[in-house]
């Protein structure tokens, strides 16, 4: 029969554990650079979901040691059986409602994060992403380089902007991933996949493939560099004028499909 | 030695499987002759011969063995073999070896072939450690590293947890409800030999000209169409496990209804039946779409359909669409057994009855029905419509609500309890904490915009370790000890069993858990190697991962030991109220020499005077009145 002395221990127990849990939750350093304004949203929807989290893992590990230190088999019990209680109505309910309001919450607020994330802001620039084993190349149409459409291996963005890419894959699926940014979509063949998101800070950032895609998969990796708009102007124009019109002239502008 | 050709074994298998390599030479040579030197160069191509062998040399070592012989007798209107049980039971080590119609031998069959797999999966998994414990390539190339993860996925799925639960299942759900046997002993019988026609295939692979499949388990078209021959092992393969699953589910469905003992209502069935039950439903429905996405990437690839060829109207996608409608609902096919092992281990070890008997068995149900509204959570960011995301996360979200139930009637089961700590109840309370564990990580995988980060990465590989590991393999080790005595009839080493347990939980989790920092981070899953940031904690995964090889070890050597010459066990050593713990350790042949009839829940312990089963006499039926069989009476 559980004392109140115990079961005030465990309570006690199951709170600290908690407490040093969410601190802890806090000092872990979960992800890495966060380089847009999709990124902060996105870890702040994790940090929500680890801290609610956190008390129903130690309310289940509370109940399993407090279990075997108040219940185990003491010497002479061997034949012992535990009182015959078959459930609880009420018990039951209340732990199929209250879990279905949490979630049905949690996957509320999740949504409204998904919405911000994906909201078309009244400006945006597009850019065209091919994908092909194993590589990575870049389409940056006439709207933005303002003059022929580029054709490029590097990636630049402007700080700021919005940024709304245009994927589409010549072999197989890939997916394009930007952990600085938080988010990935499939390149897949056949048609033309989007996201977008707006950089909010200078730097240079991985871009990974995502989604197995041959023997060069592992090796699939470019950068992104995300430079202020007066660098992006002059990157642009630096390579609109280093390559002839003969290399990027023809590439099938990407952002057209936009 | 003419008579050994022509009767069932294996030396009839032997010459009928070169006969099925002649039959596809001859068949593929034919059709591309017919067919002319304008579309083939050569009449004979070895890929062609290979892709039909695969099949033809299966089957050809099925009907060998005799895993069709009764059929064909029926079928060809000769007499068949009459009833007289000469191929039921096992009297010496040899009668493993063949087709054997007792589901006591089938199930062992099923167990150790499973765990021969998951030995076969963890070295690959050794391996795969190997590689990633620095950056960089260390002992394998691309190619043979992507075909070693997606061996060694295929293998534990398809050969080790799904059918591992089948052969407890087998072995155990007849003698739960008071069944002779199962309802279809032939087809018993031929669904196990389909599995190491499967896993040997799958393993072959690796021998194949360019090597293994490398496409992962779930071999995303157009990528799989275009991969070296090795692919189609798997995609055979797969069809021969799938078949092999389907049959055994018919068969415990079946069962399960039509074989009951007198008064086994289904609300007095053993959790661990209704889990199999529930699982049975959801094998039959799904499986078909597993089998249906490999044969139109077998289609694509033998004969050029372009199904998802999308240069010539194919649609990428809908692969991906009809292999989860599949893939998911097998999350569930590999975890409702486990839920049942644990509602067995959890009440008998607890000296109390199952809390919430009938919401456990209405919360399989919810699940089944659920199980088939979320598959498209595994194509959040896979360029599917966009609005389909919002139905598939919220039915996600919803679907933890009965797993969520049966954590918390788990609990409660232990309230107040009289907690036997042996290792069966070790391994089923690890599972309540490293399950929650998973199931929380996927209740959050389920919030897509947190999802579209970490689709595809280490994550996800934490995650599911967590839930196949953490969750499915710690139910498979509490049933296999818990049921050990009545398989063996002897009892296994429970100091060992302890040191079993202890080292795997605490492995285990240091392999796994820090799996999910590096998917936040940005490591991507299935890659050779990775960048160098990722180097301290892969290093240490590996150095964990390790230590969880060593502790199969112990395992392994318990389960030989103990077999070969553990103490004699006792017909219920764990003081059970189910039927199976009523009868002899290992139970007689035809499973009860008294019939049963049920009278009562399976899990009344604490009740004074409860009843499950009681026995007719036993010499002669026309005895007087039924003597009671009481757990307390052992």
């Amino acid at each position: 029969m559980p004392d109140r002395r115990s079961l005030g221990v465990a309570a006690v127990a199951a709170l600290i554990a908690t407490a040093i849990a969410i601190a802890l939750s806090f000092a872990i350093h979960w992800f890495p650079a966060q380089a847009s304004t999709q990124a902060h949203n996105t870890d702040r929807l994790y940090h929500v979901l680890v801290i609610a989290s956190i008390p129903i893992f130690v309310l289940v590990v509370t109940v399993v040691l407090y279990s075997v230190w108040q219940f185990r088999m003491k010497p002479g019990e061997e034949l012992k059986d535990g009182p015959p209680i078959h459930g609880s109505t009420r018990l039951e309910v209340f732990w199929t409602a209250v879990p279905t309001v949490l979630l049905l919450g949690i996957v509320g607020y999740s949504f409204v994060v998904l919405h911000d994330n994906e909201k078309k802001p009244a400006q945006e620039i597009q850019i065209g992403v091919t994908g092909q084993q194993f590589a990575w190349t870049y389409q940056y149409p006439p709207s933005v380089t303002g003059g022929a459409p580029l054709n490029s291996y590097q990636l630049y963005v402007p700080e700021g902007r919005s940024v709304y890419f245009n994927m589409r894959s010549k072999d197989v699926v890939h997916a394009f991933w930007i952990p600085a940014f938080r988010i990935q979509e499939d390149v897949v063949p056949g048609i033309t996949t989007h996201w977008r998101a707006t950089p909010d800070q200078l730097g240079t950032y991985p871009v990974v493939c995502n989604l197995l895609c041959g023997l060069g998969h592992s090796l699939m990796r470019s950068t992104i560099h995300v430079v202020t708009p007066a660098q992006f102007q002059t990157w642009i124009k630096s390579q609109t004028s280093a390559t002839s019109s003969s290399t990027t002239g023809g590439s099938t502008a990407g952002g057209a499909t936009g | 030695m003419a008579a050994k050709l022509r009767a069932p074994g294996f030396y009839r298998a032997g010459w009928m499987m070169v006969g099925g390599v002649a039959f596809a030479t001859a068949i593929t040579w034919l059709v591309r002759m017919s067919t002319g030197h304008a579309t083939f160069h050569h009449f004979l191509s070895g890929d062609a011969i290979l892709s039909v062998s695969l099949i033809s040399v299966s089957l050809a070592f099925l009907i060998g063995i005799g895993g069709f012989d009764y059929w064909f007798y029926w079928a060809a209107g000769r007499p068949t073999r009459p009833e007289d049980h000469s191929a039921h039971g096992a009297h010496s080590w040899k009668d493993y070896f063949r087709i054997n119609t007792d589901h006591k031998v089938i199930g062992i069959q099923y167990t150790i072939n499973s765990f021969i797999f998951l030995l076969i999966g963890g070295l690959i998994a050794m391996l795969m450690r190997a590689q990633l414990a620095q950056p960089g390539s260390q002992f394998v190339d691309a190619n043979t590293y992507n075909g070693l993860f997606s061996v060694h996925a295929s293998i534990l799925i398809f050969l080790f947890i799904i059918p591992v639960f089948a052969g407890l299942g087998n072995f155990v759900i007849p003698l739960m409800i008071g069944a002779p046997d199962m309802a279809f002993p032939r087809l018993n019988a031929l669904s196990f030999w389909l599995l190491p026609v499967a896993g040997v295939m799958m393993l072959a692979s690796f021998f194949a000209p360019g090597g293994a499949f490398a496409d992962g388990w779930t071999a995303y078209a157009p990528l799989s169409v275009n991969a070296p021959i090795g692919q189609t092992f798997f995609s055979v393969a797969v069809q021969f496990a799938g078949a092999s699953s389907i049959m055994t589910a018919l068969n415990f469905l079946v069962t399960i209804i039509t074989m009951r003992a007198p008064g086994m209502s289904f609300f007095r069935m053993p959790l661990l039946v209704w889990s199999n039950f529930a699982t049975s439903l959801l094998v039959v429905i799904a499986t078909p779409f597993i089998a249906a996405s490999q044969f139109f990437v077998l289609l694509d690839r033998a004969l050029g359909f372009n199904f998802f060829n999308a240069a010539k109207g194919g649609d990428v996608l809908m692969y991906q669409h009809v292999f989860w409608f599949y893939s998911h609902p097998a999350v569930y096919i590999m975890m409702l057994p486990g839920f049942g092992i644990v509602s067995e281990v959890l009440s008998i070890k607890s000296r109390k009855p199952i809390f919430g008997y009938r919401m456990m068995a209405f919360s399989l149900l919810a699940i089944v029905g659920l199980g088939f509204t979320v598959w498209a959570h595994h194509m959040f960011t896979s360029g599917m419509a966009a609005w389909i995301r919002i139905p598939m996360a919220i039915t996600t979200a919803i679907i933890a609500v009965p797993t969520g139930i049966k954590i918390f009637s788990w609990l409660a089961t232990l309230w107040r309890g009289v907690l036997h700590l042996d290792t069966p109840m070790l391994f089923a309370l690890g599972f309540l904490v490293t399950f929650t564990l998973g199931g929380l990580s996927g209740v959050m995988l389920a919030m897509v915009a947190f999802d579209i980060h970490v689709s595809a990465t280490y994550f996800i590989v934490a995650h599911i370790h967590y839930v196949l590991f953490g969750g499915s393999l710690m139910t498979i080790f509490a049933g296999v000890y818990y049921w050990f005595p009545k398989m063996t009839g002897r009892m296994f080493d429970e100091r060992l069993g302890k040191w079993h347990f202890w080292s795997t939980f605490i492995f285990m989790n240091l392999t796994f858990g820090p799996m999910h920092i590096l998917g936040l981070q940005g490591m991507p899953r299935r890659v050779a190697t990775y960048s160098a940031q990722f180097s301290a904690l892969n290093l240490f995964i590996s150095i964990a991962s390790f230590g969880l090889g060593l502790s199969t070890l112990v395992f392994i050597y318990n389960m030989i030991t103990s077999w070969r010459g553990g103490p004699r066990a006792v017909a219920n050593p764990w003081r059970g109220l189910t039927l199976e713990w009523q009868v002899s350790s290992p139970p007689p042949i035809f499973n009860f020499d008294r019939l049963p009839t049920v009278v009562g829940g399976p899990y009344e312990y604490g009740v004074p005077g409860a009843v499950h089963g009681i026995f007719a006499p036993a010499p002669a039926p026309a005895g007087s009145g039924p003597s009671t069989v009481r757990a307390s009476d052992e």
